[in-house]
């Protein structure tokens, strides 16, 4: 528990199931990425604090010219930098964080969202829950640091590190929750959106590829000595249709099964090839038998 | 095609040649890959928060395109190794998920149920966190009039000197009732109520994020709060000027005193919770304590903006303690029948 080690993706996959009873595959967002995300935000609310203040310290300099009568409009103005301020602080991730993407402008820069954790609803109440608690973890340690009352005296010095275990608290579980996330039943995982790519054993022309190339035959012997990752493998090289790429596979494979590889024809024999390999394996998937990878 | 955002209407995309397709897992999803775009066109317009583009077709097909693309999905993982679809209509169903299990209506719809009962209903549910916390606010008042009457010295420890703006033990009696009478005019007062507002939700924000650990910040936060109270009480009774003191502090006391006994209950609720979760785990105790308190905590904000303006305005305006008094009750009975009388309606709200 007390190291805190890097975590690599696969550490970070987790299943959620669905209402339907479908499980769906789900990452955890990093945590640099959160704290990308958090301090992105910060510096926006920054921004936007120091712009509103340049602003309302303009209209009061015009206002207060004027002479005399300026005082309601100086009195007005001050109320409207309170809430402003007092919204900045409680508003923005909560306003943000309830809208459909579920996620602040920082979060969503860097691809991540809040979800609830048991694979329900995420409710206002949690995210209200889940803001709250960000005063304690983030604005109290920032105002802090910044006005140096942290810097003496043995009180203080234990309120940071009581504030400090706050902080820290995503880098002591699994799931790289923080307080809020703890206490409001929320995560933060990645999003991403993917494109449909184009169905393989479909040619540009519109007709079937393996129809068209009978030049190339696979028998079962050279069929079975690959499995789905390899096929896998095969799909991304011809999607990515790199001709240096395309070649040193349709080498190794010419290699592995006992052909002698020709040239400048590899993208035939690849799309030849996988579909033979994807056409046979999903038959024995069918059937129940599932080759994970050529060692399998 | 990619230029122009096609919303649910089949014309624009040229239907697949299915047959042109030679395996049977490929045949399988250029049959569903309209309906699949067409879901996928209704979930990024939900995503960008404009749902009045998607036609009202494509809504009422939302629930049925949502559960197809699931099922495609579970079947497509039995039986095609196509990585690239796999990998699409996975990132598909759970962007449709986000979607249909989101936020419902963002924040202006829950507030508006918020008050019209789950304010209430959240408060009610904390009735044991609520006496604790009215007794650890008593206790911490009779701390506080226990200690500055045994020994003055204590009041300049409780209430440093910034703070109690000359009411101190010493000052005569007539600088003391000063203290408790307004300025007539209005002016500055709006920066005074909105000050006391933000200023007093941070604290009472605070009380309840402290409760995260096991709510003993919390507690102690309350008992210096009201030792403070305690002492400025005991003044002004030493003073003989108790019932102007209780008729000052009552205007926007009642509301506010409330307010800040909400926040120590919810914090104390999420402790609690915590610390002694019973047959749940400690993760799901947590999660319920939480939502249930940071209800209770928007409303202690609500009651906050509300006591600023009684302190900010009422109090300065109004002079005669009756009519302090009178509306330090008024509001205590409003907010009194407001927690123990409304009920939501229906069980309609999730």
């Amino acid at each position: 528990m007390s190291k805190v080690k890097r975590q690599s993706p696969e550490g970070r996959a987790r299943q959620l199931t669905t209402a339907e009873g479908l499980s769906l595959p789900l990452t955890i967002a990093s945590r640099s990425a959160r704290a990308g995300a958090l301090l992105l935000d910060l510096a926006l609310m920054i921004v936007a604090v120091i712009l509103f203040l340049i602003a309302a310290i303009a209209i009061g300099v015009g206002t207060f010219s004027v002479g005399e009568g300026a005082a309601p409009g100086i009195e007005l103005l001050a109320v409207i930098v309170l809430l402003f301020l007092f919204f900045a602080r409680f508003g923005y991730f909560l306003w943000f964080e309830l809208g459909p993407r579920g996620a602040t402008p920082g979060k969503r820069a860097l691809g991540i969202r809040v979800v609830a954790r048991g694979g329900g609803r995420l409710t206002a109440e949690a995210v209200i829950a889940r803001n709250l608690l960000r005063d304690v973890e983030v604005f109290i340690p920032v105002m802090l640091l910044i006005t140096g009352q942290a810097a003496g005296g043995v009180i203080n010095l234990l309120l940071f590190a009581w504030l400090a275990i706050f902080l820290l608290f995503p880098c002591f579980n699994r799931d790289n929750l923080r307080a809020g996330d703890l206490v409001a039943g929320t995560w933060v995982v990645e999003t991403d959106r993917r494109k449909l790519p184009d169905a393989m054993s479909v040619s540009a022309q519109g007709v079937p590829a393996a129809t068209v190339t009978p030049a190339y035959q696979f028998g079962d012997a050279e069929l079975s000595v690959y499995g789905e990752h390899e096929l896998q493998v095969l799909e991304s090289v011809l999607r990515n249709n790199q001709p240096e790429a395309m070649r040193k596979v349709m080498d190794a494979i010419c290699i592995k099964i006992g052909w002698t590889s020709g040239a400048g024809d590899e993208r035939a024999f690849l799309e030849a090839f996988y579909a033979a390999l994807r056409a046979r394996l999903e038959r024995n998937m069918r059937f129940g038998n599932r080759k994970k990878d050529k060692f399998s | 095609m990619a230029l122009f955002p096609f919303f649910g209407r089949a014309e624009d995309i040229s239907p697949p040649d299915i047959e042109a397709a030679s395996l049977r897992s490929d045949r399988f999803r250029l049959e569903r890959e309209t309906d699949w775009r067409r879901l996928e066109a209704i979930v990024v317009a939900l995503e960008k928060g404009r749902p009045r583009r998607i036609s009202d077709d494509d809504l009422l097909a939302l629930p049925v395109l949502y559960r197809q693309a699931a099922s495609s999905l579970a079947v497509a993982r039995e039986t095609t190794l196509d990585a690239g679809t796999l990998g699409y209509l996975e990132s598909l169903v759970r962007r449709a998920w986000f979607q249909i299990y989101g936020p419902r209506d963002g924040f202006p719809g829950w507030f508006r149920r918020f008050l019209a009962g789950g304010w209430s209903e959240a408060v009610r549910a904390l009735w044991l966190e609520i006496c604790i916390a009215l007794a650890v606010m008593v206790a911490g008042t009779m701390v506080g009039w226990l200690l500055v009457a045994r020994d003055v010295e204590w009041y300049h420890r409780l209430i440093p000197g910034e703070m109690s703006s000359g009411r101190a033990p010493g000052a005569t009696r007539e600088a003391l009732a000063a203290s408790l009478s307004g300025q007539n005019d209005a002016e500055g007062l709006t920066v005074f109520a909105t000050y006391l507002f933000s200023n007093n939700s941070a604290v009472s924000i605070l009380a309840f994020a402290l409760g995260f650990a096991f709510g003993i910040p919390t507690v102690l936060l309350l008992v210096y709060n009201t030792a403070v109270l305690g002492a400025m009480m005991w003044l002004f009774v030493d003073a003989g000027l108790g019932w102007e003191f209780a008729a000052w502090l009552s205007i926007h006391g009642t509301t506010e005193l409330l307010a800040i006994l909400l926040a120590g209950a919810a914090g104390l609720h999420i402790g609690r919770s915590m610390a002694f979760p019973g047959s749940q785990s400690v993760l799901v105790a947590a999660e319920s304590s939480g939502r249930r308190a940071a209800t209770v905590m928007v409303g202690v904000v609500v009651m906050l903006a509300i006591a600023g303006l009684l302190e900010g305005y009422a109090r300065q305006l109004l002079q005669p303690a009756p009519a302090r008094a009178a509306v330090g009750s008024m509001m205590l009975l409003f907010w009194i029948t407001y927690f123990t009388v409304l009920r939501r309606r229906s069980a309609t709200i999730a």
